[in-house]
């Protein structure tokens, strides 16, 4: 039995990682403007005239969120490696698999930050009417996200003390998040199709909820056995 | 095991000893500790020395259940194996690297470390911790902007906040100036008077003599010999080490 609660530890490891980012500022700028830099590159290379071609900023939107998640993953994860807080943590007497949970929260809500920056100008440089059903894309944005964060967490913090980290976490997470991506980008094309299919759109979204149970139940499985050598 | 009334912690769990009893850790083909036995009691001090890579800082982190053993066991008490979230409860760090978040200031670390073992009455508790390292009137100053002595003292209240019995020092003399390393030796006899059981690895020989209860000498992994109380450490490790 631990001697501490689980949503007590999440939360104590939420407020901190945010009153660090705050401080630094870090994390958060170098996400954003990663994800900005990767729209400008995208909308310099497709968009002709004035008009990009059809579809493209679905795809787009996803393949910066999962190139600007796996930066943000590595820099978070970097931040507790310089002086092997990470360490300081699983020497608590608290769930590991509450250290998990803390961190991924933590990422999940910078990437979520980062989406509603990035949204609008998908829609602006690339004529992406991604607004039209808000509540279905941020349904698609967040489980997306949380499906995307939960493998990557868990291999970020595997990878932590690994000498080529930044290179393993992409060859190991993009394979796995995958079917995340497709289920995104198609996600969100059916709700910018003219004539919207709710059944396609559910569809896909009961894909990205079924993967997210799938991988956080397993995150929460592993994190204590991966972590303890 | 026994309850501990004056334990920071929440936790109930206990122990007067620690056997180490024939560990060995191998890291792939490598062996970084062959059979390794020594025992510790309330009060004692045990001192870990040896040249790099004699195996120190995996032997503390087996002890410190960060690495499993490939084999052998450490059993904290005689009640048998304990929850490990239990006995980590009841064991203070510190390592090499100083577990502080630099970002936060001297306070907002202390206080997050003692929530997190679920420590009684934090504010006071973190108000002591600054004052015994010298570092009250920074309180509210972040670690980046600190010394490697303040950050050093620091870490070592971090370590006790939660008044563990097993402490865990690896290279705690390291960036103390002379003050500071007599502060340290102090704390550590308080610390022995107290009834914690100490593990210190370090290079700072001089510093350990008339300290420690027992010294463990290692080279390449394995435990050279055992020496109790050693009064010149310096000599003793050149007569064990130099044979």
């Amino acid at each position: 039995m631990s001697t501490q609660g689980f949503g007590a530890t999440v939360l104590r490891i939420v407020r901190k990682d945010l009153t660090v980012e705050v401080r630094s500022r870090e994390v958060a700028y170098t996400t954003l403007f990663f994800a900005v830099s990767c729209l400008l590159v995208f909308a310099f290379a497709l968009v002709r005239e004035g008009r990009a071609p059809e579809g493209a900023g679905e795809g787009i939107l996803w393949a910066t969120l999962t190139f600007a998640g796996t930066l943000a993953l590595g820099r978070t994860f970097e931040r507790e490696r310089q002086s092997e807080t990470l360490r300081a943590l699983l020497l608590a007497p608290v769930p590991r698999a509450a250290v998990y949970v803390g961190k991924l929260v933590g990422i999940v809500g910078l990437l979520l930050a980062v989406e509603v920056v990035l949204v609008p100008l998908v829609t602006l440089f690339f004529g992406a009417p991604l607004l039209k059903r808000p509540l279905w894309l941020a349904g698609i944005l967040v489980t997306g996200t949380i499906g995307f964060a939960a493998v990557g967490t868990l291999f970020a913090a595997m990878l932590v003390r690994a000498r080529s980290r930044d290179v393993l976490l992409p060859v190991l997470l993009y394979p796995v998040v995958v079917p995340v991506l497709i289920a995104g980008v198609r996600g969100t094309s059916a709700l910018v199709d003219p004539v919207f299919d709710v059944a396609i759109a559910r569809f896909w979204l009961a894909l990205l909820f079924a993967f997210d149970a799938v991988f956080v139940t397993l995150a929460l499985w592993t994190f204590e056995p991966v972590m303890s050598d | 095991m026994t309850p501990d009334a004056t334990s920071g912690s929440t936790s109930t769990f206990d122990f007067d000893t620690v056997v180490v009893n024939g560990v060995s850790r191998a890291y792939g083909r490598r062996r970084a500790l062959h059979g390794v036995s020594f025992g510790a009691s309330r009060g004692d001090i045990i001192g870990v020395l040896g040249p790099n890579g004699a195996g120190k800082s995996t032997l503390l982190g087996i002890v410190s259940t960060l690495l499993r053993p490939t084999s052998g066991t450490v059993a904290y008490g005689t009640s048998g194996p304990a929850d490990p979230a239990a006995v980590r409860s009841r064991l203070g760090v510190l390592g090499h690297d100083l577990f502080l978040y630099p970002e936060l200031t001297a306070r907002e670390n202390l206080t997050f470390f003692a929530a997190l073992y679920g420590c009684a009455h934090v504010a006071a508790r973190v108000d002591d911790a600054l004052a015994r390292a010298g570092l009250a009137s920074r309180a509210d100053d972040a670690a980046v902007g600190f010394s490697r002595g303040m950050r050093q003292r620091l870490a070592l209240e971090r370590a006790l906040i939660h008044d563990p019995r097993l402490v865990l020092l690896d290279e705690p003399f390291t960036g103390l100036d002379e003050a500071s390393a007599s502060a340290l030796l102090a704390r550590l006899r308080a610390l022995r008077a107290d009834g914690r059981i100490v593990v210190l690895a370090t290079h700072d020989l001089d510093l350990a003599d008339g300290l420690l209860d027992k010294a463990l000498f290692l080279r390449d992994g394995r435990l050279l010999e055992e020496v109790a109380r050693p009064e010149r450490v310096r000599a003793a490790y050149k007569d064990v080490l130099g044979r």
